[in-house]
């Protein structure tokens, strides 16, 4: 059941790295790579068990710390001008609808 | 498995050379470190594999992440074709490739490495030196003086980047106080409070992983990139202020120097008490007892360096990026 | 009780597995980023608590079952925070929702 479950993981980071080669936006990509994080955690817990090794867990306790840190990086550092997301192909239905209404969060 | 990683390793290096957003191509290589730490695993290697997840996929992703917000986000494209590049490398490949049909098959059983080196140090560790871990027992004790030079080499990398990049500290200092606006604001109540909470432990883990070294993976290296990963994440959230008062320039600039010296007085303890340069054994009456001194003492060097002269790279990095753009704060309309 | 926790724990990690790849289709197959980013926070958190369930039902030393509980509190706290201050990124630097034209109508009415 444990190489189930490993294979199954396994397609699921393929399809996550799909996402983050194709993206079109560079959010996309950043969620994609925390995807592929998580499921790197996973991952590597089951590949202990697998193995017989319970010391990789302590492997997967720092993957998870870092992919964190690596996201909360990357909002950090979006703010700056380098960063701002280009809406370059739907601009002009953006700002005909959003002449009237303002979308309010 | 190893074909499925291996193919994934291609396919993320060819992304990352076709890719000429330099954002994406950040995250892209955070994911080729997790793809070889994951490889690492496979390969039964756990300390490396720890390594390589902290150091290749969190802590270089996020130097190279600030390097770029620094620089500019769009490669530039190539002016003409490298041919004689492509030719000289070419040829390199192919003169690589002839040299290494000489050497024996992975894993071959009659390897010169399997039969002189490595059963010595698998059969004789545990009795000579009393730890379970092999390949901490290696680098700390058999290869202590290289582990010497790679922790000089990481003092000298960091002293580089202090060296080149603090000129420009001098200009911020002179000017008028610019806001403190490279903090997250107070509207991002979520993950303040979320980082206030999980500080404290990340620490801790960095020291169980420090001391915990001999029994399972771990050691000085991984615990000090864990422990610069936190005060990393203090600094990006609550601002260079706030973490320069418990961490101040000076203080992690003396912690590097004090790691070097930590280890290298070991190895002086050493000569004094009447063995050769780095030989635990005289360190203590129990030949093993002096062995556990040495090995404490050289991690807790290495831990101290490596985390002080991460947090320097950090913050060099950090003021580097202060001065420029003085209207970020400008909310675009939604 | 041995067969019970080895039934329990294969289901786990069939139900874990499940719902993480099925995860992946959907961030692959939403055409949002926001709703992409629903596919992606929910069914990591949600499937990585299943499979880590799921191994600890199966492991006998209980430093083990320890460390796969610390992993889970990790993940259940790391991941929705993680979700959060990405939306807000994206929010905040420009990057629109895509609203089709019937809802931003009946938006704009009320």
């Amino acid at each position: 059941m444990i190489i189930a479950a490993t294979l199954a993981i396994f397609a699921a980071m393929a399809l996550a790295l799909a996402r983050a080669v194709l993206g079109p936006s560079l959010y996309d990509r950043i969620l994609a790579v925390n995807m592929f994080g998580t499921k790197t955690v996973l991952l590597i817990a089951l590949l202990g068990f697998l193995m017989g090794r319970p010391e990789f867990l302590d492997i997967a306790i720092v993957y998870a710390l870092i992919n964190f840190i690596s996201v909360i990086g990357v909002l950090r550092y979006s703010g700056s001008n380098a960063f701002k997301h280009e809406n370059i192909a739907d601009e002009t239905i953006e700002q005909s609808a959003s002449r009237s209404d303002k979308w309010t969060p | 498995m190893n074909i499925v990683l291996l193919t994934f390793l291609l396919i993320v290096a060819i992304a990352i050379i076709r890719t000429r957003d330099l954002f994406a191509v950040t995250m892209l290589l955070s994911i080729y470190g997790l793809l070889s730490a994951s490889f690492f695993v496979t390969l039964d290697a756990v300390d490396v594999a720890f390594t390589e997840a902290a150091v290749g996929a969190g802590i270089s992703g996020l130097l190279m992440l600030v390097a770029i917000s620094i620089t500019g986000r769009k490669e530039q494209s190539a002016k003409r074709k490298p041919f004689i590049a492509l030719l000289v490398v070419s040829l390199t490949t192919l003169l690589l490739f002839y040299g290494i049909s000489d050497m024996p098959y992975f894993g071959a059983t009659d390897a010169p490495i399997h039969n002189h080196v490595a059963p010595r140090y698998i059969q004789d560790s545990m009795g000579e030196v009393g730890i379970p871990n092999i390949v901490t027992s290696v680098l700390a004790t058999y290869r202590a003086f290289d582990t010497f030079g790679e922790v000089v080499v990481i003092f000298t990398a960091g002293i580089g980047v202090f060296a080149l990049l603090s000129s420009s500290n001098a200009h911020s200092q002179a000017k008028n106080i610019i806001p403190d606006q490279n903090s997250m604001d107070k509207r991002h109540l979520v993950i303040r409070i979320v980082t206030k909470i999980l500080f404290p432990f990340i620490l801790l883990f960095a020291l169980y992983v420090q001391f915990h070294g001999d029994f399972g993976p771990g050691g000085g290296f991984q615990a000090g990139v864990v422990f610069a990963a936190a005060v990393i994440l203090y600094a990006m959230l609550f601002g260079m202020k706030e973490a320069t008062k418990v961490f101040s320039q000076s203080l992690v600039q003396v912690v590097a120097a004090i790691g070097v010296l930590l280890y290298a007085s070991v190895g002086v303890a050493t000569l004094l008490l009447g063995g050769d340069f780095f030989d635990y054994n005289s360190l203590a009456s129990d030949p093993i007892a002096g062995q556990h001194i040495g090995i404490l003492v050289i991690e807790l060097g290495v831990g101290c360096t490596v985390a002080a002269v991460m947090m320097i790279i950090f913050f060099s990095f950090n003021d580097l990026q202060e001065q420029p753009k003085a209207d970020n704060n400008k909310e675009p309309e939604l | 009780m041995d067969t019970l926790m080895n039934f329990l724990s294969a289901l786990c990690l069939l139900v874990g597995a499940l719902i993480c790849v099925s995860g992946a289709v959907g961030v692959n197959r939403f055409n949002d980023f926001y709703t992409r980013m629903h596919a992606a926070s929910v069914t990591d958190t949600l499937g990585a608590a299943f499979i880590l369930i799921g191994l600890m039902l199966i492991s006998d030393q209980f430093i083990v079952i320890a460390k796969l509980m610390i992993i889970l509190l990790l993940g259940l706290i790391v991941g929705p925070t993680t979700s959060h201050v990405l939306a807000k990124a994206a929010l905040k630097n420009g990057l629109k929702p895509n609203i089709p034209e019937q809802s931003r109508n009946d938006i704009s009415k009320k």
